[in-house]
């Protein structure tokens, strides 16, 4: 089991107050989701390459977590750092990528062997970034299929409030993807 | 090998204030600003008529077109000291600064009759102001470099070239302190030139020296 967002940002806070469990937990789960990551944009056929940048992001993670906003999500801050590695990589070594750097799920460090397990990340750091009450309803209504008038009695709002509350929460979303920062 | 490796990082872990990022950044501009001050004070000296000065318009113009452009470039440099960041509200800012500042001066100039003209223009000192500027410049941008390759910038001409503005906005900041001109075309054009070379020098210097 990966895991997501809010355990990630929970030991990333952790280890900016000093707290070495959370930080190896960190470190340990950032290695998997690097590996995946590099191995997935260089091919099985750079592997070795793959693990020296997982170790170089390691060290960077290390030499600059003070450039870490914990108002902010943890896996965006990661990806932007191994996306930065992986950059310096190709131009360092001449090489042009073969895949690209970017594709659709980028931010996710999603992988084709654990499918479920990066898109429960995917949703939690996307779902990170709107507001509780609304990440609640689209969880119920979006990944729980519940139905909008069930939603609206539980929670004491008209259906349009849920319906317009999720469909901002949405958009919200769909900003952040493409904007990468959003919220400012 | 990656377990090794996390051993020592986590051997190594100290507590990171809060704001760690924004503090290095404080002290590589504030050191800046203090021997660009000394600088100016030993080598060009401040103005004779300081204290009459200080109750015009054009002083304190100068003083906010500077200070101003100096706060945009620092606030776009913390943010993109961080791998995600993007330069957003503080660029907008600069380009409203540059605006207001070119209506003053258009303003000024069309009011002024003919024979005013060039001496709005040009003052006494267009030709060194922005040299002067620069040079005034290059002690703050070698303070907020030095905190940029301490942080993460993934965009590193356009970090390099916001640490410029940082520095050529504070630089001329300190350069108002020692120059009379008091023409509000002189500071938009020579006093924006200097601040551009500054930003200039600090895209193409992010760019070979901020890489991690």
């Amino acid at each position: 089991m990966v895991p997501g967002e809010a355990e990630l940002h929970g030991w990333m806070v952790a280890a900016l107050a000093g707290d070495a469990a959370a930080y190896r937990r960190l470190l340990e789960a950032s290695t998997r989701l690097l590996r995946r990551y590099f191995l997935k944009r260089l091919g099985p056929a750079r592997a070795a390459d793959a693990d020296d940048l997982v170790q170089e992001t390691l060290l960077a993670i290390h030499s600059r977590r003070a450039t870490y906003e914990p108002d902010r999500p943890f896996t965006v801050w990661l990806h932007a750092i191994a996306r930065y590695r992986l950059i310096d990589h190709f131009r360092r070594s001449g090489r042009r990528p073969t895949v690209p750097i970017d594709d659709v799920d980028e931010a996710a460090f999603a992988s084709d062997s654990d499918e479920s397990a990066a898109t429960n990340l995917d949703l939690d750091r996307l779902l990170a970034t709107v507001p509780p009450e609304t990440r609640k309803m689209i969880r119920q209504v979006k990944i729980e299929g519940q139905a909008i008038a069930d939603v609206a009695a539980e929670t004491g709002r008209t259906p349009t409030a849920v319906k317009v509350g999720i469909h901002r929460g949405l958009r919200r979303i769909t900003a952040r993807l493409r904007g990468g920062e959003g919220g400012s | 090998m990656s377990a090794d490796l996390i051993d020592r990082l986590v051997a190594d872990l100290a507590p990171t204030p809060r704001h760690a990022a924004v503090r290095r950044l404080a002290i590589g501009i504030g050191a800046g600003l203090v021997v660009s001050a000394i600088l100016m004070l030993l080598w060009l000296g401040p103005r004779p008529d300081m204290m009459p000065a200080m109750a015009t318009m054009a002083f304190w113009a100068k003083f906010a077109f500077t200070l101003l452009l100096g706060l945009a470039g620092i606030a776009a440099a913390s943010r993109l000291a961080r791998p995600t960041g993007r330069a957003g509200a503080p660029l907008a800012m600069t380009a409203i600064v540059l605006a207001v500042i070119a209506v003053l001066a258009l303003v000024q100039f069309m009011m002024a009759p003919a024979p005013e003209h060039p001496a709005l223009l040009l003052g006494i000192s267009a030709l060194v102001c922005p040299w002067y500027i620069m040079a005034l410049s290059l002690p703050l941008l070698v303070g907020a470099l030095w905190a940029m390759r301490g942080l993460a910038p993934t965009r590193l001409t356009l970090a390099g070239a916001v640490a410029g503005l940082a520095a050529g906005g504070l630089g001329a900041f300190v350069y108002s302190f020692h120059c009379i001109e008091s023409a509000m075309p002189f500071v938009a054009i020579w006093y924006s030139l200097g601040i551009a070379g500054a930003t200039m020098a600090g895209a193409l210097l992010g760019r070979l020296m901020l890489r991690w």
